[in-house]
């Protein structure tokens, strides 16, 4: 494992030379994918990288980025209907919302459950047809296919009571939207490995040619981050931004048959980002043939007004506008264990990954 | 932002697949990935199969597929 | 009346009490001392230290690749006894019915409890039995509290740890949560994985027969792993800790089925690894002992203590070369997707 990492490493500090001389680094590169983050943590690549590479968390942790109003449905909907079950995938569980956390709404007597994959959600439905399952489902497009096979699953089957609150997302259009906002420097983009298999490299061409910034797909070993790193600061010295990866499972064009199952299930719709907004056309809407399993249309549930903690920065963190350790509640108010906002939550947000991982003192 | 591992295709019935992924063996949907079949290797994200990886993919990708193979040879590990 | 599960009056103190008792517990558990129901159990004990200790289990399931709830309470509190430096000598044990709850799984928990405890050649000596309603409890909890005797020349404690002593861990990490996980209802999945839980006095006992005041510190990692064992010791002694992940003895099934779920191996409970730390000069000889042992073929040098610090952290060399921090896992694990 530490030769290909040593051989990576050694194209990277050769680049990094090429870059200085250029004057171009400190490299800003964006790592879009929170599995990214959490493995730059976890096996201490920034340490291992130096000053030439700063990484820039984006938004893409599902829980990260799931605008706090969603949340505040899905607890309302636990809270005034004895008869529903919420099936979540364990990443939500923890995620403290205005009043309260799915894991406190567990604690006060709603029925939570944890699953491992949509399927299971139809399961549970199958089992206690008593009761109202809702699955929550969030995710990008690699997660989003398999909520769409749980619903065509729970229409073969006829299942009356499984629905889903939605709040997909698409990351091309989040990517757009952080480099037509100027306010963020990002010289580059790490793309993520797994929601490249369904959509394909291809898609991030639009990028380059709009924006001239290198888009690298990369895998989640260490040394499969380190050799995207390296393709990234080749193109950069090179002065030759492209579409590509270095992660074999991901082919130009992506997975045809997953993207027909998307377009049959859902249509992009504008949706709300924790920290960037309303995008245009970022998330997937369930389409109106399958509207009757929507939870929000069956159970009626109200809007409500999207409002993030005073003083948290998880949204400017989700930009690369700044470390976690430039807001004022990291590490003080602001803990895994007593989290302010999501990206001290998931285990992949930017936050707790610096937390966990690389709150070094100063030596 | 997706976790996904690879696995080896068991079985397959309809549009289930039973997948093992280094000692553990897990159901999946298959739907994805229609041109599978028994003894290919598949990346899995939340109990879907997303895409299959060639022998050779595979074996470039993930270092923990060496491991994996030789463990299967040799049944699971000492207590 | 239904003969095949636990009813509410079989924790009355009344005939069905006794029934339970003398048809389904002592049997199985009570064989040494037949006819003898006192009160309190009396043990005659040579002079010197001793040491008390008491868990409560709960676990769901009750039953899980490589063990049960029953074996799970022995060897928990053997353990607790054996990393204080003591080899037990007398259990006990205690359990909280769900009504309701089959007769046939309660004899299987105390078949493997008492099959546990002979093979640690340790007595449960007295116990309790209380049934509660359906709300009460899932199954069933145990409680076990254990003596034990302390070995002459054991001096161990947090203030006993030192900068440059070796840290030593026994075998590989994540082997009793993740076989519970696999068969947790909405998770489960098939696995050659078997739980690790295991007595491991005989483990501390050679250890502390050999080295004596050389071993400073012994723990179990169970809830929370690695990382809580550690980053407890680092907080409690007020040094740095520095671990190398190169050295950790992995068990591939147990990895794989780690980043299945998206869990942490070093976060991930053990119930029957030992972590010592030991003087820095004894650390090869002590490695020679562990693994002489069928408990710890695959133990390992992980790690060393560093200098004193205001703020002490664990920190680990990865794999990679990197670094990170190793911290005090935040309570519930939950299986992720991202």
């Amino acid at each position: 494992m530490k030769d290909p990492c040593d051989r990576h490493l050694r194209e990277i500090r050769r680049h990094l030379d090429a870059l200085k001389s250029l004057g171009s680094a400190p490299v800003r590169i964006m790592e879009v994918c929170g599995t990214h983050t959490m493995v730059l943590a976890r096996a201490g690549l920034r340490s291992l990288l130096g000053e030439g590479v700063r990484f820039l968390s984006g938004p893409g942790c599902p829980v990260c980025v799931t605008d706090g109003a969603y949340l505040e449905r899905a607890i309302h909907l636990s809270r005034t209907r004895p008869d529903i079950t919420l099936a979540s995938y364990g990443d939500m569980v923890r995620v403290p919302g205005q009043s309260g956390s799915l894991a406190d709404a567990r604690c006060a007597g709603a029925d939570v459950r944890v699953v491992y994959s949509a399927g299971q959600a139809v399961e549970i439905a199958l089992a206690c047809r008593d009761r109202q399952v809702v699955f929550l489902a969030v995710g990008f497009e690699t997660t989003a296919p398999g909520t769409a096979l749980a619903l065509r699953r729970a229409q073969r089957e006829g299942l009356e009571n499984f629905s889903v609150l939605t709040a997909h997302k698409r990351i091309l259009p989040a990517m757009r939207a952080l480099l037509v906002g100027d306010d963020v420097r990002v010289d580059a983009f790490l793309c993520p490995g797994h929601v490249s298999v369904i959509v394909g490299w291809g898609v991030y061409r639009e990028l380059v040619d709009r924006f001239a910034r290198p888009c690298v797909v990369a895998g989640f070993e260490p040394s499969q981050i380190l050799a995207g790193v390296a393709e990234i600061l080749r193109q950069l010295a090179e002065k030759q931004p492209q579409a590509a990866s270095v992660y074999p499972p991901v082919s130009r064009e992506g997975n045809r048959v997953a993207q027909a199952i998307l377009e049959e299930t859902f249509v992009p719709a504008d949706a709300v980002w924790r920290g960037l907004g309303e995008i245009p056309e970022s998330g997937l809407d369930l389409r109106e043939e399958l509207a009757a399993f929507d939870a929000a249309r069956r159970f009626e549930l109200p809007d409500y007004p999207t409002q993030d903690p005073p003083d948290c920065r998880c949204g400017d963190v989700l930009c690369g506008r700044c470390d976690p350790a430039e807001c004022p509640l990291f590490s003080r108010r602001c803990t895994p264990r007593d989290p302010v906002g999501a990206c001290m939550v998931s285990s992949e947000g930017a936050c707790a990954a610096a937390y966990q991982y690389e709150r070094f003192r100063k030596r | 932002m997706c976790l996904a591992i690879p696995g080896r295709i068991e079985w397959m019935k309809g549009r289930s697949a039973g997948v093992v992924m280094g000692g553990n063996r897990t159901e999946v949907m298959a739907d994805l990935i229609p041109q599978a079949k028994v003894g290919d290797w598949v990346l899995v994200h939340a109990g879907v199969a997303i895409t299959v990886l060639n022998a050779e993919e595979a074996r470039m990708t993930y270092n923990l597929l060496d491991e994996m193979s030789q463990l299967e040879n040799k049944g699971p590990a000492p207590q | 009346m239904n003969r095949e599960r636990i009813q509410l009056a079989h924790g009355g103190g009344g005939q069905l009490s006794a029934e339970l008792i003398a048809e389904v517990i002592l049997p199985i558990l009570g064989s040494q001392r037949p006819g003898r129901l006192t009160d309190a159990a009396c043990l005659s004990v040579d002079a010197g230290r001793l040491a008390f200790t008491t868990d409560s289990y709960v676990v769901q399931p009750l039953e899980f690749p490589g063990g049960d709830i029953g074996k799970l309470a022995v060897c928990g509190t053997i353990n607790d006894l054996a990393v204080a430096g003591a080899q037990p000598r007398a259990l006990s044990l205690s359990l909280v019915l769900q009504e309701g709850l089959a007769i046939s799984t309660l004899r299987k928990v105390l078949t493997s409890a008492a099959g546990a405890a002979r093979d640690a050649g340790v007595e449960i000596v007295t116990g309790d039995t209380k049934v509660v309603g359906r709300e009460g409890c899932d199954g069933m909890i145990v409680n076990t509290a254990g003596v034990g005797v302390v070995a002459e020349g054991a001096e161990l404690g947090f203030e006993r740890v030192e900068q440059g002593d070796c840290i030593l861990l026994s075998g590989a990490l994540g082997e009793h949560g993740l076989s519970v996980v696999s068969c947790r209802k909405g998770l489960s999945f098939a696995t050659d994985l078997r739980s690790d839980c295991a007595a491991l006095h005989e483990l501390t006992g050679s250890l502390l027969a050999s080295l004596g005041g050389n071993v400073h510190f012994m723990r179990d990692p169970t809830r929370g792993g690695l990382a809580a064992t550690l980053a407890e010791l680092a907080a409690a002694i007020g040094r740095d800790v520095e671990i190398q992940e190169e050295a950790i003895p992995v068990n591939p099934v147990a990895r794989s089925a780690a980043e299945m779920l998206g869990l942490d191996l070093l976060t991930v409970a053990n119930e029957g690894k030992l972590v010592a730390v030991v003087a820095a000069r004894q650390a090869p000889r002590a490695l020679e002992i562990l693994r002489s042992h069928r408990l710890g073929a695959k133990a390992a040098i992980i790690g060393t203590v560093g200098e004193a610090a205001s703020g002490p952290l664990v920190e680990m060399q990865t794999v990679v070369g990197g670094r990170r921090i190793v911290q005090m896992p935040y309570g519930e694990e939950l299986p992720r997707i991202c």
